[in-house]
């Protein structure tokens, strides 16, 4: 049984369709990565699977119907997104956000304390900063903070919007070391982004949506050596 | 002027600003939280002086039968939206929430009727009641429109107010009244009479606002509340149920109101309509605070009680113009100041 699999999905704005028919699944362990140009309703998909949007179609997640679940139950099933603004809590410390991950847990404060351990020991910078208002953090390491609060929140399904989006080069290059290191603990990965070649050279399966429909799917380095998006994506280097 | 009134009327209006302080973070604390500027806050407070008079004077308070009603409609609302979304197994956790819960506080009442008790535990009755209200009204009333425009909410808060005002004259009847003052004590300081009721209302004030400050700084809950405020996707993002925190939000802020209904009842006479002056005061305290900063706000319900003692000295019949004319100048300064913030909020 897949982790999550999604079946003819649609959403649509008013009378505007952002996404048709789309279908993907991954299983657990996995990262899945779903590249396209601006616009293609990318970001569309994911506030769907989170729940944030109304959508029609088909989404088990486990084999449970998330359709009927709201954001937050759908939390506290293991499902965390990672938006592409990050929707962080500007006013408060880094500390703070951190703690406000954990709420879906909120009653496993032995295991909250030790999983900020663990967020601190892969983001020292947020250590350092943890008094800091999150609204003084740079880009970097706001998105740093973002990806930390969304650990804390123990999820078995990341859903990571653009990660790399108006990031520095080097630091787009950790955020992608870390995200192919959540391998290890098991989480799995569905990852939207405009950065190709990074999100294929970490994922194991890549979907390429344009349009709002699923043009391409295969095996993330298949589709990497594939001419015909070399062209248009990759940028033929 | 002499210094020696210039004191009086300085403590008195320290006293008065202390009660509208409990009042004006109360809407600060409901508008961040839900967006709604809820208006008929001042009535809760009205409501709570009628209750502990009623009880005072060995009668059955008519807060009982609004509780009631509002419990049974709240009921009936989250059932039929509990069986509309499949969801059996909520039902019997709405019933508790929104009927067993809210009657507890009426069914002590009940049994309690007659018996003659003491002030604390009139107090303490007193604001059990009062408390179901406003989470109730917030399931009834602005749930169904959560995702509504904070002008909308506004508009339904108002007439909310007008008819809360209408329930209190049915079940409070149109008499006024006034409780028994607190303590009869009073000190001399600096030549001056200082009642032991004043530093009661004073000590109160900063106590309850420490305590929300407590509240929110150190509490997971609280944080919670303050994560809502500040950004409600991130706060779904992370599992934070808005309708949740609302709803502690109400409650909260409920405790503030009762307070303050208590502290005011044995200063002046309440009607079933007074709710709305002292709304309409403390909520120029939360304009001061601009409806989110909680000390500003305290400062500036203090200010405006101070502002109402000098204006009734001063010119008792243009009381309230000159302390609704400070609205002006701090609503010119603000939108001069700070006209981007407002759109920040609306993101």
């Amino acid at each position: 049984m897949s982790l999550l699999a999604i079946r003819s999905l649609d959403v649509s704005y008013g009378k505007v369709e952002a996404v048709r028919q789309v279908s993907l699944s991954i299983e657990a362990g996995q990262i899945v990565t779903v590249i396209g140009p601006n616009g293609a309703g990318k970001t569309t998909l994911l506030a769907a699977t989170m729940g944030l949007l109304p959508s029609t179609g088909e989404m088990l997640y486990e084999g449970r119907d998330l359709r009927r679940m709201d954001v937050e139950a759908r939390v506290e099933a293991g499902i965390v997104l990672v938006p592409e603004n990050r929707e962080l809590f500007g006013d408060m410390s880094v500390s703070d956000n951190l703690i406000l991950g954990a709420y879906s847990h909120r009653h496993d404060g032995a295991g909250n304390r030790r999983n900020l351990d663990a967020v601190y020991h892969r983001f020292p910078r947020l250590l350092e900063r943890r008094h800091q208002k999150a609204n003084t953090l740079s880009g970097g390491e706001r998105q740093m903070l973002a990806l930390g609060r969304a650990l804390m929140a123990k999820p078995r399904l990341l859903l990571l919007d653009e990660p790399s989006l108006g990031l520095a080069p080097l630091i787009v290059r950790d955020i992608f070391k870390i995200i192919a290191s959540l391998r290890e603990t098991g989480v799995s990965v569905l990852l939207v982004e405009q950065n190709a070649r990074a999100a294929l050279e970490t994922a194991d399966v890549g979907y390429v949506l344009e349009t709002g429909e699923i043009v391409h799917s295969g095996a993330a380095d298949m589709l990497i050596h594939d001419p015909k998006l070399i062209a248009t994506y990759l940028g033929g280097h | 002027m002499s210094s020696d009134i210039a004191a009086i009327l300085a403590i008195d209006g320290i006293a008065s600003g202390a009660i509208y302080v409990l009042i004006a973070i109360g809407f600060v604390l409901i508008f961040a939280v839900t967006r709604v500027i809820f208006v008929p806050f001042g009535d809760i407070s009205a409501f709570t002086a009628l209750t502990l008079a009623a009880l005072e004077t060995q009668r059955l308070p008519g807060t009982m039968g609004l509780v009631a009603l509002l419990a049974v409609m709240a009921t009936v609302m989250q059932v039929t939206a509990d069986l509309q979304a499949g969801d059996h197994k909520a039902i019997p956790s709405t019933l508790f929430f929104y009927l067993l819960v809210p009657l507890v506080p009426v069914a002590l009442m009940w049994f309690a009727a007659g018996t003659v008790m003491s002030m604390p535990v009139r107090m303490g009755l007193s604001l059990l009641l009062v408390l179901p209200i406003a989470p109730l009204l917030d399931r009834i009333v602005f749930r169904p429109i959560a995702d509504a425009s904070v002008l909308l909410l506004l508009t339904v808060s108002m007439a909310l107010h007008f008819a809360l005002v209408g329930l209190g004259l049915m079940f409070f009847g149109p008499e006024g009244v006034r409780t028994q003052p607190l303590t009869d004590a009073s000190w001399e300081i600096a030549g001056m009479q200082v009642s032991l009721q004043t530093f009661l209302i004073v000590g109160s004030a900063v106590v309850f606002s420490a305590l929300l400050y407590g509240f929110f700084e150190l509490t997971l809950t609280g944080k919670a509340l303050r994560a809502t405020a500040v950004n409600r996707t991130g706060a779904r993002l992370v599992g934070i149920r808005p309708a949740y925190t609302g709803t502690m939000a109400y409650v909260l802020a409920s405790v503030l109101a009762g307070i303050s209904g208590i502290l005011i009842s044995p200063v002046t006479t309440i009607f079933y309509d007074s709710g709305f002056l002292f709304g309409l005061r403390a909520f120029v305290g939360a304009i001061i605070g601009a409806m989110v900063n909680y000390p500003v706000t305290a400062l500036g319900a203090l200010l405006v009680g101070v502002l109402e003692s000098f204006a009734s000295f001063w010119s008792s019949a243009f009381k309230e113009v000159i302390v609704f004319s400070l609205l002006l100048p701090v609503l010119l300064w603000r939108s001069l100041s700070v006209g981007e913030v407002e759109d920040e909020a609306e993101e």
